[in-house]
């Protein structure tokens, strides 16, 4: 491999949505055998940029070479072709065929006939020189999600990919399954393959990356060697242009119980659940997502009813739940899926912030709305949390991800809970908001709430939990003290591992 | 060649222009047809706007019209809200007729109570039709456009069954509902014109869903479980209680349209008493863009269409049913218009195939 040319080179690109600019004059180039960790806040223009090297979009202004010769990609088909591979947060896989299936889906062979005897050897070899075995018999559908993301990975050098481009490839990994795609990584590194590797995870980015591009509103602000000398402060100052706050959890006494889980069954046939969380304590659910998380916090906020059990608030059973029930007992859910379950997008941020209560006093008044109240409240809700662009008129769904999260948290606090369930508070979060979402967390901590805390976040479990409690197979597997857990414990029982440490 | 949609940034006045533009490109289609049946178009369109604006006849003729296309669009528009397809409007319109018949024939009814009789009881038979698909789909998840459809066909042939049974004319034969007693007929508040009860009906019906829509808790959770049913259930709304209020209310105003047109204008149930008006509902609706103000110039639109292509047809010969034509072709623009208002069309070249290499 002394052939030093540049496996792929951006120049000058240039990506305007409207009058977003997305990619402002990105240069950016990839050699063989090197891994590069590209880094930036949400909006950054990270994944815009990989989305023009995969032939997702066009860029506005620059040139695009592969290998050293100008290239046009036009399309996906056009970016395989020329050996870029990319893979995205969500799988895109069919889940109904085998992973050969899959694999030689859209690839025809001579006279439009399919080989498998070639595929299976392609693939033999695949396992063989990096690490990346699947059974090619297996059904899709039936993959666990790391295995689902190796078969993207795999797909993608089948078709021959010299530059492979992993857009946030941890998120949806445990632990173990981590490692395993960074050992994949390094063997792909000695084979002369270029990785883009996207992330939000500081660590990360610096256990496996030669190089680092760091990118800000649309441009690189910084692209520096990874000789050891980056630090996660540093890094994360060159993302957003300023010091985030860091978050510490002190220890403090806890009240009684204000949520208590008993017999709990997501479904017929799953184990019960059984859990007590206490005023003034964080509890988090760790678990790989697909692990019954979102059946789990649906039933307890009335949104879906459970098989069995009861659940009680300050020991008050509520039985036969809907949300607004839960809501009256003082539960307050913030959904995973914010546009989708917690949000109206098309309406504006003023009816949004009281979507569960527009119907009673002080918002209306037997029946008519009172919209001045209504637009007094969001006012303040704007100021008090910093939303922006700070317009209580503004349809939602055109607020960025970070800022309608703090608008779903500001009308959910509103309630002054007693209990507070929150799912993957910080998915898709830039830093900057990921340090408010935890600030506010410890608030309420620190005024008694019992906060359930769902996330395939570990770090972010771990640095906000009194108490880790692992979900697998929509059950509770085991549930400990912050204190006497370890990420590799936590993570064997995300895998359905046993666990040493008492319950 | 490959399109593609590409979302554009939202824009307030593309918005506001959209139905004008919608009903522009249909007329041009339209012309196109007129050409082909041999006539000229100008002419042709010249005649229509004298026929359904030009002097007073002409224009409270238009307005009489318009006044069922309003109600009907109006029930169209409010389970649209919450994002129920009422296509039964049609059928509702005639079971509110029949009621209105079959009450403003009763002599034991007091004369002062014979019209508001009427009125209510139009719209509970439309509201009691229209409970039958909202229920199939709020409690079973019956799709709502095939049940709503298919009700129309079950309560035409039943209208029809009782036209040539009980309300048969014994006399001539006829197959005409008999005629409702003087007193129940509406009102015509300016004398010499078609300006009946039935017309205010609309416009304050238009009024009231408007302000129900704008100002209170009702018409915002109507909103909000039509936009995001799955936001509306986690926030707390009841969506299927929420959807069958709606589809009362929508099945109510095409009663209500049903008893206009036996109460002022035809004053029994004859066959032909809704030349389609309950479908027509769903254009003017979407030609209003869901807004209840904008519900009166859309019908007005579609009544003028109709009044004017009847005198057209009579002068050039073209056919009458070019006024089915400009509805039909005024429904697809709009929804290729507000397709068009928020999306951009992209013209790619499809990629080069790549010989095997």
């Amino acid at each position: 491999m002394a052939d030093d040319t540049p496996l792929l080179t951006l120049t000058g690109i240039t990506k305007r949505f409207g009058e977003v600019v997305a990619n402002r004059d990105v240069d950016f180039a990839l050699r063989p055998g090197e891994v590069v960790g590209l880094l930036g806040e949400n909006g950054a223009g990270k994944t815009t940029l990989m989305n023009i090297a995969f032939g997702l979009y066009r860029p506005d202004a620059g040139t695009i070479a592969v290998a050293g010769r100008p290239a046009v990609i036009g399309s996906t088909a056009d970016a395989i072709a020329l050996g870029i591979g990319m893979v995205h947060q969500h799988t895109h896989v069919v889940a109904r065929h085998s992973v050969l299936e899959n694999l030689m889906a859209g690839l025809a062979g001579r006279y439009g006939l399919i080989d498998h005897t070639a595929a299976l050897a392609r693939l033999a070899e695949i396992a063989a020189a990096y690490g990346l075995g699947l059974d090619p018999d297996r059904l899709v559908g039936d993959l666990a999600i790391g295995e689902k993301q190796r078969l993207d990975i795999i797909r993608a050098l089948f078709r021959k990919a010299r530059v492979l481009i992993l857009d946030e490839p941890t998120s949806v990994l445990t632990p173990q399954e981590t490692e395993g795609l960074f050992s994949a990584i390094k063997a792909l590194k000695t084979d002369g393959v270029g990785v883009v590797y996207i992330s939000h995870k500081l660590n990360e980015v610096r256990a496996i990356t030669d190089r680092v591009v760091v990118m800000r509103r649309g441009a690189v602000v910084a692209d520096a060697v990874n000789d050891g000398t980056l630090t996660n402060a540093g890094l994360a100052v060159l993302m957003c242009g300023h010091e985030p706050e860091r978050i510490t959890r002190t220890p403090h006494q806890t009240g009684a119980a204000r949520l208590e889980l008993a017999g709990l069954r997501l479904g017929r046939g799953t184990r019960p659940i059984d859990l007590k969380v206490q005023g003034g304590e964080i509890v988090g659910i760790a678990g790989v997502s697909g692990n019954g998380q979102v059946r789990f916090a649906e039933a307890i906020a009335g949104v879906t009813s459970p098989a069995a059990g009861t659940i009680r608030i300050d020991g008050k059973a509520v039985n036969a739940a809907s949300p607004r029930r839960m809501q009256e007992a003082g539960l307050a859910y913030i959904p995973e899926d914010r546009l989708g379950a917690g949000l109206v997008g098309t309406l504006p941020v003023s009816d949004n912030m009281v979507l569960s209560r527009f119907g009673a006093s002080p918002f209306a008044h037997f029946g008519w709305l009172d919209r001045k109240a209504m637009a007094a409240f969001a006012e303040r809700q704007i100021t008090d949390y910093d939303i922006r662009p700070p317009d209580a008129k503004l349809p939602i769904g055109l607020l960025s991800g970070g800022n309608q999260q703090k608008a779903i948290v500001a009308r959910e606090l509103a309630l002054k809970p007693k209990v507070l369930i929150i799912a993957q508070p910080t998915r898709g979060l830039d830093v900057t908001a990921i340090a408010f979402v935890h600030r506010e967390l410890m608030r309420l901590r620190a005024e008694g709430c019992a906060i359930l805390l769902i996330s395939d976040d570990l770090d972010e479990i771990f640095q906000l939990s009194d108490r880790i409690a692992v979900m697998y197979e929509s059950a509770i597997v085991c549930a400990m003290a912050v204190e006497q857990a370890t990420v590799a414990g936590i993570g064997l029982a995300m895998n359905g591992g046993a666990v040493e440490a008492p319950a | 060649m490959r399109i593609t949609l590409e979302p554009r940034p939202p824009s307030r006045w593309r918005e506001v222009l959209m139905p004008f533009a919608a009903i522009a490109a249909s007329l041009v289609l339209c012309g196109l047809l007129i050409v082909i049946a041999g006539a000229n178009p100008f002419q042709a369109f010249a005649i229509m706007g004298e026929a359904a604006f030009a002097g007073k006849f002409a224009i409270t003729e238009t307005v009489a019209r318009a006044a069922p296309l309003v109600l009907t669009g109006l029930a169209a528009l409010v389970a649209l809200r919450t994002r129920f397809w009422n296509i039964g409007g049609e059928g509702q319109l005639l079971v509110g007729a029949m009621a209105a018949a079959w009450l403003g024939a009763r002599e034991d009814i007091p004369v002062p109570l014979l019209v508001p009789a009427m009125l209510v009881g139009a719209a509970l038979a439309g509201a009691a039709l229209a409970a039958i698909p909202g229920l199939l789909k709020t409690r079973l998840k019956v799709d709502e456009v095939v049940s709503t459809l298919m009700l129309n066909f079950i309560v035409m042939y039943l209208m029809m069954a009782l036209l040539s049974g009980p309300w048969k004319d014994p006399v001539t034969g006829w197959t005409d509902s008999p005629d409702i007693l003087m007193d129940a007929e509406f009102p015509v508040f300016w004398a010499g014109t078609r300006l009946h009860l039935g017309v205010l009906v609309a416009v304050i019906a238009v009024i009231g869903i408007g302000i129900v829509l704008k100002r209170t808790s009702f018409g915002l959770a109507m909103k909000v479980v039509g936009e995001n049913p799955k936001a509306a259930h986690h926030a707390g709304l009841d969506v299927g209680r929420i959807t069958l209020f709606a589809v009362l209310l929508s099945g109510a105003l095409a009663g209500l349209a049903g008893a206009g047109e036996v109460g002022g204008t035809q004053f029994q149930v004859i066959a032909s008493i809704s030349p389609g008006f309950g479908y027509a509902g769903l254009v003017v609706a979407m030609l209003a863009r869901l807004s209840a103000v904008g519900v009166i110039p859309a019908a007005v639109f579609l009544a003028a269409i109709t009044t004017g292509a009847d005198e057209m047809s009579r002068q050039t010969g073209v056919p009458f049913f070019i006024a089915d034509a400009v509805q039909g072709l005024s429904l697809i623009a709009v929804l290729v218009a507000m397709t068009l208002a928020r999306y951009r069309i992209r013209w790619r070249p499809s990629p080069k195939r790549e010989a095997a290499s």
